[in-house]
């Protein structure tokens, strides 16, 4: 057996501990990445509000 | 430092800064924890290699007990002074500390599974950390389940003060109870009783997962804070729109 494939094998264990890894990597990376996208979209709403308010503001009487 | 807790914009502005040494740390501690996790650290004399899914599971449990804590004080506070900044502290942290509680569970359930013979048992330690899972949930559920938002706040804060006693219970399920659990073996009275070939990837990953919640902690918190920026923008709109037609 390759030192890879022994690697991978993990003595018997792989099916256990390559799922627990990859599980934490998918869930701390969704985590991450929705909570990024979240930031992103409220920034853009808050931004054109922002803009919007200005345009009436500076059309107003 | 009191300014920081109760403005929004001071908040924004330190959160800002802090962000990107937040990502940094995190990437640095968790890259290196994972490296020593698998190629570094030895296998275990009885449990063998099946000891590595200690570095994603020990972790996991300890944020979905620290996530608890830090979102039932933020809770009470904001119960107590009706600090707008402490709930979105406890509203930002409930999602994630639910997914360090659904990795503690799914991970424990990956090494049971081998080491115990069964993926699951309704024992002290796993059912109790399973009712964690469902308080953060209630909070989650409670939080948007009102159409006055203040009352929804209200009602999830006090469901997270009243669920800390799940906290000790947790903590100490494995000495009151008869558990197939294993006991605590870092955080004890009589100091750690694993090799530090062991305990120094499991405290890098400890304070890789802690700083990624910060992180994410400060994400989430950026996000509220616009929100109700833009609520509060919308609701002078109203009323200047109600002004200038009357």
């Amino acid at each position: 057996m390759s030192a890879l494939e022994s690697f991978l094998a993990m003595g018997g264990y792989g099916a256990f501990v390559w799922p627990s890894y990859l599980l934490s990597l998918l869930v701390l990376g969704g985590v991450l990445v929705t909570s990024r996208r979240a930031r992103r979209r409220s920034e853009q709403a808050l931004a054109a509000l922002r803009e919007q308010t200005s345009r009436i503001r500076r059309h107003a009487p | 430092m009191l300014k920081i807790v109760l403005q929004p914009d001071a908040f924004s502005r330190l959160g800002a800064k802090a962000s990107p040494w937040l990502a940094g740390i995190t990437a640095v501690l968790l890259t290196a924890g994972v490296f020593l996790a698998l190629f570094v650290s030895p296998p275990d004399f009885r449990q063998s290699e099946s000891v590595r899914i200690m570095y994603v599971h020990v972790p996991a449990a300890w944020m979905s007990l620290f996530c608890y804590t830090f979102m039932a004080a933020a809770g009470g506070a904001a119960l107590v002074w009706r600090a707008p900044l402490a709930h979105m502290a406890a509203e930002a942290t409930a999602p994630v500390g639910a997914a360090f509680t659904l990795l503690a569970l799914a991970t424990g359930s990956l090494w049971g599974k081998p080491m115990w013979g069964a993926w699951w048992v309704w024992d002290a330690r796993l059912t109790s950390e399973l009712i964690l899972l469902f308080l953060y949930l209630g909070f989650i559920a409670l939080n948007t389940a009102f159409d006055d938002p203040t009352r929804g706040a209200r009602a999830a804060a006090t469901l997270a003060v009243v669920g800390i006693v799940m906290v000790p219970i947790i903590k100490y399920s494995v000495d009151w109870w008869s558990t197939l659990h294993q006991p605590a073996s870092v955080l004890r009275m009589s100091g750690p009783t694993i090799a530090a070939e062991m305990l120094v990837p499991l405290l890098i990953m400890a304070v890789g997962y802690t700083t990624f919640f910060l992180y994410v902690l400060l994400i989430r918190m950026a996000t509220l804070l616009n929100n109700a920026r833009i609520r509060a923008l919308r609701q002078r709109q109203v009323r200047t729109g109600w002004e200038a037609a009357r």
